[in-house]
């Protein structure tokens, strides 16, 4: 994660995967409700797929929120000296 | 391609799907920009600073790998092959990964190398290091170009893209991310991408087995087809295309279990430079640790998917039989499947996992070249001692560079029917003989500098020999039809090396024991050896050791259960 002080709470990965598939989630799920036509139905061998898949991402965005607010990322105080050059 | 393939694949993608693709690529972008303020140092650049947590490094470990090609590959060898293919996931990738992080990261990560030939360079010298630097740079951008094509073939199929606009397109992408963020940017997009990856297979597995009826329903309806070797793992003969059961076994236990596979997780610089970004040693051993959960698993949507295909797609059907299937070829199994069964929105979604796994695939190749391209030969041997922001610039220069030369090399391979044995045959020329040399050298003091590059040498040209007698378009002597070439290539590599490197070593000096500190077992003291158990490396279920015996009883099982 980024070294430089408060930068690091802007830039949390498991946020920025909570964003990609809370917006998945939620559109999937509402073409799954309202959008799906008999002819998608059929393609996908009568599974409403797209309101599955919607769901289950909407799941996935919401662990990953969880964990990103009850765990934040704390910006170690002393950066480890990590020695660029140091072996010539 | 003949032209009634492209009409054949042609997915109705609609207004919908092309924003669900459109939002991962603004994202992806994002995180480019966002990297790019934490970059200040070479270091942070080339190596993230060595600042990422254990998850992030391990789902980068196996993201890095799971490329257009190794995902179009894999389910094209689950709908030729079948079952059999889940070689290549447990025992052509699940021990390796264990024994690198068990064994062999505390050398990578303790002796602070900021690169795979770095540590060959300070075990054995130049000879060894510039063998290494440059024949892994030189696979890096033909992979990469491997890649390019991939994605090219797979844009124009599925939505009709011109093949040189989509090469640009892809390439600017990865390139503007890459660039700015370097390898921070490389790996926050390499765990997004194997969520998005699997978002898109999982969905399109549980669609096509409901198609089929269950698993049982796919069993029945392959046995049916008289495809019983299909079902079991081993022994494989089709796969390796050596006849006799008991050879085939040994040759994926040894050649892709053992050789193929240690070669390539253990000592391949764009796998391990994701250790080495991790922030700490613990971290670090645990990320090929952490890999080899879902490296277990994700077989299941990616094999299947090419097994449902030999049922339902008539035109993997025809290819099955060995009949005319109007120019598909294996690799077109999994768009085609996607195309029959996904409706439009997660259509979308499965254009954007396959879109990222290509992605995924050449901002390995292009984040670890130009580490290699920087630090072990810019530095090395041409410039050396500039400050530090002059590598910073080369490093990114190195991205451009790279990613040019790979666009170029796209056309190489355009001459191979089944893209994997085209990649076999790159890794078992570099990849073999370097374990050995690894393994050796990290245990064996004695082992001299001379007997390193030799050693390297002779191995990879074993390699090549064995690829030319058995590729039927060269010589064609050795029969071995399947992945069986590449696999004995491998093992003569390996046999070849060991030996080379042990004679040599009895005419030459050994390396002064004072250098070897920390790069070979008997010379590290075992506190160098070992990993801090506090802070965010304390709890047992942080331990290398338990999670790396998790990960071997989980495989053992799999292996029980679908032997």
């Amino acid at each position: 994660m980024a070294e430089k002080g408060q930068k690091a709470g802007l830039f949390d990965l498991r946020l920025i995967i909570a964003v990609l598939f809370g917006i998945y989630g939620v559109v999937l799920t509402v073409v799954g409700l309202a959008f799906t036509s008999d002819e998608d139905l059929a393609k996908a061998d009568g599974l409403n797929i797209n309101l599955w898949s919607g769901i289950g991402m909407f799941v996935l965005a919401a662990v990953f929120a969880a964990w990103t607010f009850t765990k934040p990322l704390v910006v170690p105080e002393e950066v480890p000296e990590a020695e660029p050059g140091g072996v010539h | 391609m003949p032209v009634l393939a492209q009409a054949d694949l042609r997915l109705d993608a609609n207004p919908l799907d092309y924003v669900l693709l459109v939002i991962y690529f603004a994202v992806v972008l994002g995180i480019g920009v966002m990297a790019r303020r934490s970059v200040s140092t070479s270091l942070d650049f080339l190596l993230s600073g060595r600042s990422l947590p254990a998850w992030v490094t391990g789902l980068a470990f196996i993201s890095a790998n799971l490329g257009a090609i190794e995902l179009l590959g894999m389910a094209a060898n689950g709908a030729q092959y079948g079952l059999p293919t889940v070689h290549y996931y447990w025992i052509g990738a699940i021990p390796a990964m264990v024994f690198l992080g068990l064994v062999m990261m505390p050398f990578y990560y303790g002796s602070k190398v900021r690169s795979v030939p770095e540590f060959l360079r300070r075990r054995f010298g130049t000879g060894a290091h510039l063998v290494n630097a440059l024949s892994f740079a030189l696979a890096q951008v033909l992979i990469a170009g491997v890649n390019l094509y991939a994605l090219a073939l797979l844009l124009n199929l599925l939505l009709g893209w011109p093949i040189p606009l989509s090469i640009v397109i892809a390439a600017l992408v990865v390139l503007t991310y890459t660039t700015l963020g370097g390898l921070s940017a490389a790996i926050y997009n390499e765990v997004l991408q194997f969520f998005v990856i699997v978002a898109a297979l999982l969905p399109l597995t549980i669609v096509g087995l409901h198609k089929v009826g269950g698993w049982n329903g796919l069993v029945d309806k392959l046995t049916a087809k008289g495809a019983g070797e299909e079902l079991g793992a081993w022994p494989a003969t089709e796969l390796t295309g050596i006849s006799n059961p008991v050879l085939s076994v040994i040759g994926i236990v040894f050649g892709l279990g053992f050789v193929l596979s240690f070669g390539y997780w253990t000592t391949n610089f764009a796998e391990v430079q994701r250790a080495l970004s991790a922030k700490s040693m613990s971290a670090a051993r645990r990320t090929p640790i952490i890999g080899a959960f879902p490296k277990a698993l994700i077989p299941f949507i990616i094999i299947i998917p090419g097994m449902i295909a030999a049922v339902v797609i008539p035109q993997v059907q025809a290819l099955n039989e060995g009949g005319d299937a109007n120019g598909i070829t294996y690799n077109e199994t999994l768009p085609l499947l996607i195309r029959e069964l996904l409706p439009n929105g997660m259509l979308g979604i499965a254009i954007t996992g396959l879109l990222a796994s290509f992605m995924a695939g050449v901002a390995a190749n292009v984040s670890s070249f130009n580490t290699v391209f920087t630090y072990d030969l810019w530095q090395d041997y041409v410039r050396k001692d500039r400050p530090d922001e002059y590598y910073l610039r080369v490093g990114r220069l190195a991205t451009l560079g790279g990613t040019i030369i790979a666009i170029g090399t796209a056309f190489i391979a355009s001459g191979y029917g089944n893209i994997m044995d085209y990649i076999q045959a790159l890794f078992s020329f570099f990849n073999a003989p370097l374990f050995a040399t690894f393994i050796l050298g990290m245990f064996w003091k004695r082992m001299s500098a001379a007997a390193g590059w030799i050693g390297l040498v002779a191995g990879t040209l074993g390699a090549v020999v064995i690829f030319v007698m058995a590729d039927p378009k060269l010589l064609g002597v050795l029969d071995l039809p399947g992945q069986g070439a590449s696999f004995v290539g491998a093992s003569v590599a390996f046999v070849l090396d060991i030996v080379v490197s042990v004679v040599v070593t009895m005419f030459t000096k050994p390396v002064p024991e004072k250098q070897l500190g920390g790069l070979v077992y008997s010379l590290t003291p075992k506190a160098d050896r070992t990993h801090s158990t506090t802070g965010d490396d304390a709890g047992w279920y942080r331990s290398p050791a338990l999670l790396g015996g998790g990960v071997l009883v989980l495989t053992t099982a799999l292996y029980i259960i679908f032997g």
